[in-house]
């Protein structure tokens, strides 16, 4: 059986964490191809809903990362989000959910290296973990919407 | 309990408020939510431990606001209710009035500023079987944990009868009626029970004041008030934020302190 690839959804700022990746790319630093990248105006766009969705899609884990405190391009929406995901995070570990699968992060447009290292920490992570297949056999119960 | 309609019928004889809303006695032994316009129809008004339902949904419902400024009743605990949704812009002492009741007693609140003084005299923590309730699951290991609410929330019908009842579930157009796209889906399927409950808990969350009023509505009891109550612990603890406890409290969600936790970001 061929090694288990991890499938992460990676819910991005445009102004930092974006930009940090981009640079990864321009440095030609290498990283793991586990990764898709998802660009938001900002993390304070970032709905939990839209979390959610991508776990019900197949998403092994699910990296959101943005700008650092103090650096959002909107001041505040960093901030917000902040608290959001606190409250999220602790709600999802309430319901069972592995939070190991939701990684939060601060990026910033200089930091290339650790975008890098995040994502290939959070591979290696659910490399270990495995398929998230408690939500994907949730995901598959029930009625058939189609589509 | 004739003090209570003694009140009321004062309330709307001066044309103080416009409608009193009260229990009454309904069929079978069951209590039911009463709409007192005419002074000449207070006599009918009671209160008794039957009489758990929170009225304060019905504050907020535009049929009921229409009616001009309204006196709720409530069990002084509920009194959060009158509060939150003024936090929230939505109730101000030119529409509405509290009138309390606490060991068969009206307690008269004249102004939501008077509500406040005597909601903090009481503890808004949860009482200490929700607490422990709250504590059994946390206990439980990750796996049993996915597994208990696997098996609660996939019973759900989605009748919404928890949003209906729900007084800080108020907004006019629900993301679940949202078909484009479809956040949640239509029929009752165990993921989009958990999407919808865990939606449900994150609307709410900073919000819910613990009136329990979801899982007493809800026609299979599931234990859904846990979620939305274990959010209002992690708010209260990480914010000290406590919803229901002043008519000026900020949203959590929508404010934020530099120094707030972010041990969990990397």
């Amino acid at each position: 059986m061929a090694e288990f690839e991890p499938r992460i959804v990676a819910f991005v700022c445009n102004w930092c964490t974006y930009a940090g990746a981009d640079l990864t790319g321009t440095s030609r630093i290498k990283y793991a191809a586990n990764v898709e990248i998802i660009r938001f105006p900002c993390t304070g766009r970032i709905d939990f809903m839209l979390l959610l969705k991508a776990f019900a899609s197949g998403a092994d884990a699910i990296i959101v990362s943005g700008c650092h405190p103090n650096d959002c391009h909107y001041t505040s929406g960093n901030f917000h989000a902040r608290r959001r995901w606190m409250t999220f995070r602790s709600l999802l570990d309430y319901l069972g959910i592995d939070v190991r699968r939701v990684q939060f992060s601060w990026v910033s447009a200089a930091e290339g290296a650790k975008w890098a290292e995040v994502v290939n920490s959070t591979t290696a992570a659910v490399r270990e973990l495995g398929p998230f297949t408690g939500y994907r056999q949730l995901a598959g119960a029930g009625i058939e919407l189609g589509g | 309990m004739e003090e209570l309609r003694k009140r009321a019928r004062e309330l709307l004889a001066t044309g103080e408020v416009k409608v009193v809303i009260g229990y009454g006695e309904g069929s079978a032994g069951r209590i039911r939510p009463l709409f007192i316009t005419d002074p000449a129809g207070a006599g009918v008004l009671m209160f008794d431990e039957r009489c758990l339902a929170n009225l304060a949904v019905y504050l907020l419902k535009a049929e009921v606001k229409q009616l001009g400024k309204a006196a709720g009743t409530a069990p002084i605990r509920n009194h959060s209710n009158g509060l939150q949704p003024a936090a929230e812009s939505q109730v101000s002492d030119e529409t509405v009035r509290l009138i309390g009741v606490a060991d068969g007693k009206a307690v008269d609140l004249p102004t939501l500023a008077s509500a406040e003084e005597y909601v903090a005299s009481v503890s808004l923590e949860p009482a200490a079987e929700e607490k422990e309730a709250l504590a059994r699951i946390e206990r439980m290991t990750m796996e049993e944990r996915w597994a208990y609410w696997n098996e609660q929330l996939s019973r759900c019908l989605k009748c919404y009868a928890c949003r209906a009842a729900c007084p800080m579930c108020y907004c006019t157009q629900c993301t679940v009626e949202c078909n484009q796209p479809q956040w949640i889906p239509v029929p009752a399927t165990p993921l989009g029970n958990l999407e919808w409950h865990v939606m449900r808990a994150m609307h709410l969350a900073g919000r819910c004041v613990g009136c329990g009023e979801c899982r007493r509505a809800c026609p299979i009891d599931l234990p859904i008030d846990l979620l939305t109550k274990k959010i209002g612990e992690d708010v209260a603890a990480g914010f000290g934020l406590r919803a229901g406890s002043s008519r000026k409290l900020e949203y959590a969600l929508s404010t934020y302190r530099p120094d707030d936790r972010e041990d969990f970001i990397r």
